[in-house]
Formats: structure tokens, sequence, C-alpha cells
């Protein structure tokens, strides 16, 4: 049995942002003399004690190779590292832990698909992306389109920041074959109404991904509501480790799709006249995995699950409503992406500043924010800008360093005035 | 090259402020807000950039701010001129800093010039840190390599 479905059937604590923050040590500390404010958990999210735990532990009772069988560790070690597997599956509603298949992060990931469904491309087949998407998600379909003859094609986007409809549905075609779209674009915080447009691709038979990448942090998503061919997302976005991620792809896709890597634990078998592939989801899983940070990401997944998601939504929605309340005062600040639908993400500029000189002069008081291109050059491109500077929040934040970042922004703008 | 013998000349950054100028100001300040209202005043005294200099080969690839860099080399003096931009008014200043230290001196002088020790002096040298990738390193690795040329000359 694993603690997931204990923390499941326990009474779910009720969401108290303070006690919460305890859970996250790194958060306790000062940075340039002033209260770490961290704003930062678009580009990675910091870890619960559960999940430096989980991993500590671990290490000290556990460690050992997987899949081998032989002894009492290799018992344990196996059994925590498929029970983070089952672990995943049950977050994503996937319908088995055969579709779970470990991966480096959300990039191999999508490197993975991209290189699997290669062998389907011709010249003429098209890609679906969009505008607002992360290199990760652009840069794989480039490679293999460039390998293929296919063509890799983005949907428009609206001056909000939403998908735009009209563009989506023109593009689709006979001479579609993928559709890769972003659950939650990383910059903008849009969450896309991905079920709608899967299934206007499987209506023409078109093989989707979603990049969850910024989407699980935020909301847990159901793969098979989604119907979604695949389904990506990283753990250290995620509250987990860095070095792991997971690929959900549906059985008889990854079945057909050629493995990625070659080498150990992928084989059935092996003779220099003929090798077999292994079983999923072990077929796209050579090599020795990271299994500690499978366990802690199972630890992650754990202890969010502990809350009630819908409280946590409710109070990352009253941090954006917040922000929202403060744009007015701070003159010349423009917010990019305005979606009516979005996750707690805010990218912004203003007027006269640089958005490093922004993060420069916002982390001399504590805060830390992300400033550049994002790893979305189009998207910087479509709204003419070289960069934004972008305040990500997570449940841990609070009203008050919500407050705290714009009485910050008003004394940058001070310094410059 | 668009930039004129006299633009390179009348900067005055070296010459006016001169590295004690700036030091002597920079470190009595102990408070963030004046360090850093400081660095930006230098950054404003940085001479205009001609327009013509910013194409591909004046641009220093940094991964945020855009940082252009043109220099001139006269010989009969054995003094290397230099000139900078950015569109990032803190990279600006510290560009500024980095031309009062290296501005107007002979290859050789600029080549001894120890410029991390100096931003670490500063407490400045996370801005020109490898990890930083504000253009601002990579900026200094190419003043470093027109001086070695120049010197070889």
């Amino acid at each position: 049995m694993n603690d997931l479905s204990m923390a499941n059937t326990a009474t779910r604590k009720a969401f108290d942002v303070q006690a919460i923050r305890e859970d996250f040590p790194i958060l306790s500390q000062q940075v340039n003399g002033k209260p770490l404010v961290y704003l930062d958990n678009g580009a990675s999210a910091q870890k619960p004690s559960a999940v430096l735990d989980a991993m500590d532990r671990y290490y000290r009772e556990m460690h050992s190779n997987v899949h081998r069988g032989a002894h009492t560790l290799g018992d344990r070690a196996t059994t925590a590292f498929e029970g983070a597997r089952e672990t995943v599956r049950s977050f994503l509603n996937a319908s088995s832990t055969r579709e779970i298949i470990w991966t480096k992060g959300t990039t191999e990931a999508i490197n993975l698909v991209a290189n699997g469904l290669a062998p389907r491309l011709k010249a003429g087949d098209e890609i679906l992306v969009s505008h607002m998407e992360h290199h990760a998600n652009i840069v794989p379909w480039q490679m293999v389109a460039e390998r293929t003859g296919a063509k890799v094609i983005p949907v428009q986007i609206t001056p909000e920041g939403e998908l735009d409809a009209e563009s989506f549905s023109s593009l689709l075609s006979d001479r579609t074959r993928v559709l890769a779209i972003t659950h939650v674009s990383n910059v903008l915080g849009t969450i896309n109404p991905v079920a709608d447009m899967v299934k206007q691709a499987r209506a023409r038979g078109i093989i989707t991904l979603l990049d969850g990448a910024q989407a699980v942090p935020h909301f847990q998503p159901d793969v098979q509501a989604l119907d979604c061919d695949f389904y990506v997302f990283s753990s250290h976005k995620l509250f987990g480790p860095t070095g792991i991620g997971v690929l959900y792809g549906k059985a008889a896709l990854l079945e057909a799709m050629p493995p990625y890597q070659g080498g150990g634990e992928m084989i059935e078998r092996v003779s220099f006249e003929r090798t077999t592939w292994n079983v999923l989801p072990y077929k796209f899983e050579a090599g020795t995995p990271a299994i500690a940070e499978a366990v802690g990401l199972g630890a992650a997944i754990e202890y969010l699950s502990g809350f009630d998601r819908g409280a946590m939504e409710a109070a990352e929605n009253a941090l954006l409503e917040r922000a929202n309340q403060l744009i007015e005062t701070v003159p010349g600040m423009t917010v990019i992406g305005t979606a009516k639908n979005k996750v707690p993400v805010m990218s912004f500029k203003i007027e006269g500043l640089h958005p490093s000189d922004i993060g420069t002069l916002l982390d001399q008081q504590g805060i830390a924010i992300r400033t550049g291109h994002h790893c979305a050059m189009p998207l910087m491109d479509f709204y003419g800008v070289p960069g934004t500077a972008r305040a990500s929040f997570a449940f841990y934040n609070t009203l008050d360093e919500v407050d705290q970042l714009f009485a910050a922004l008003k004394k940058v703008q001070r310094l410059f005035a | 090259m668009a930039a004129t013998e006299q633009d390179f000349l009348d900067n005055p950054l070296g010459k006016n402020p001169t590295l004690e100028d700036v030091l002597d100001g920079f470190e009595f300040l102990d408070d963030w807000e004046d360090r850093y209202a400081f660095i930006i005043d230098l950054g404003k005294q940085l001479p205009a950039f001609p327009d013509e200099a910013r194409i591909e080969e004046n641009y220093v690839h940094g991964c945020q701010s855009q940082v252009w860099l043109i220099s001139h080399y006269d010989e009969a003096s054995d003094k290397l001129y230099l000139l900078i931009d950015s569109d990032a008014m803190i990279v600006r200043g510290l560009a500024a800093m980095i031309l009062v230290a290296l501005n107007g001196k002979s290859p050789r002088d600029l080549l001894a010039t120890d410029i991390d020790e100096l931003f670490e002096r500063l407490d400045l040298f996370r801005h020109i840190s490898p990890t930083r990738g504000n253009g601002l390193r990579a900026m200094v690795g190419k003043i470093r390599d027109i001086a070695a040329t120049a010197e070889t000359r």
C-alpha cells in the first residue's frame, strides 16, 4: 500500500499558508539582508521537507539498483521506485503504470515523443504547435521536421495571450499529424482549452501531446478525461527534485514507437543476431534510472495530496487577484498575458526600465523573479519585447509577499527617477 | 567603422572620473540604494554610441541585455580606446565602471588590470561572475582579446 491512498483517506489539512511555509525550509532564509520572497516558481519550485526526507531516507535505508531482485535492498529500492510510479499514475489518473515513463524532465519527454513519432512523418506533414510554446516544445519538433521533411506550424495567439481559436481551426488539416500544445503558458500563465483542442484533433486522427510543465504545479490534470495521447511534466516545478520528469503516453502508441535510447533495462533479450525490447514502461527507460528522484517526486505528489487542491487553487487565485489590483499603483507597468483563464503568473514590463534592471534591484530587496526571454523567443517577438520580468507564484506565497513585490517595484522606479 | 577617432578620444571615462575617483565615491556608500544610484548615474556618463555601429560584429552576446562594444587602437600613443552601450541601465553603469578602469590604457596595462579583483573589492563580483548571463563577462573577455591582438601588432 502506498502512502498516497492513505493520504486520500485521511482528513485533509486546512489551508494555512504560514503552516505550509514551515514545510519549506529554504523559504525562511534571508537574501541580501532581507527575508527571501521567492517568486520564481515558474522556473523551479522549492521542496517541502517531506521530499527532502524521503530522498534522504531512501539513500540511508533503501538504496540499491532497481529491478535486480537478488537481495533485500534491491527489493526495497524497487518497491519505493515503483510505488512512486503508481503515485504518478494516480495523480494523472492514467489507466496503468505501463503508461508512466520516467524521463529527465519535460524536455526529454518531448524529445522522446518527437523521435518516436519520426518514423510516421514524411515530407508535407504538419506538426501544429503554438506561438506561446516554450522552446522545449518547438525545437525537438523542428529537429524531427528537418529529418523527415515535415513542417512545424504555429497556432496564432491573441494580444491578450489566448490561443486564437480561428487560427487553430483553420490550421487543422489533412496534413496535420501532430498537435503539441502547452497546457499552461510559462510566460503568460494562460490555461489553454486543451480538452476541446484534443477533441478536435482526435476527430481527425491527429496525435496529441500536452506540455503540462506549468500546469501541474497549479492544478491536477486527468489524462483520461483530456483524452490526449501524451502528457509531459517535470518534477522540479511540482515541488519535487530536479533530474526527473514524466511522460504519460497511451499504451498502444508507446507500444508502436521505437525505443528512444538503447542500453540496459530496456531490453528483453540481447544477442548479436537479434535484440528484443522490454515491455512498457521499461522499453523507454534505458540505464539505471534516477531512483531517489523518482521517490522524491512521489513524496512531492503525496505531500500535495494531503491538501484540499481546491483551497490551494483559491489561495493562488487570491495572490493573482491582489497582484492585478496593485498593477495600477506602479505607473507605466503593463502586464503581458491577460487571459481570462490563467494561473498565478505575471509577466510585465515597466516603461523605461529594462527587465534585467528590475530583476537586479528586486534581488537587492530579497525578491527573486525571472527576467529575460523565458525560453519563448517567438512569444517575445510577438509582443515586440526583448524580454519580460516575470513573477510566478506558488501556493506557499502570501498576500504580504505580493504587497512586498509592488512596494519593491516602486522603490526600483524611484531609483531610476 | 562609423565612429570617428574623435568619438573615442572624447570618451572621458578613465580620465574623468578616474578609477580612484570612483573607488573613493563608491566605497563610501554602504546603503544598497545609494550604491545602485551611483552605478546608474555612472551609466548616464557613457558617451553616445554611434547607431551605425550597432551591428552583429559589435554585439556582445549575453542572455538578458544587449551589449555593444567598439574599439580604437592609437598606435602612436599605444593607447586603446573603447566605447560601450547597453539597453539595461545597470549594465551601462557597470560597463562605465569597467571603462573607468580600462579605457585609454596601453594594451599591456589593460591586460595587467584585474577586473575580477576590482569587482570583488566593490562587492559587485556577482554581476560579472559566470553565473550571470548579462553579457558583462563576455564584454570583459572581448576587451581583453582586443588588447591582446593590439599588443602583438
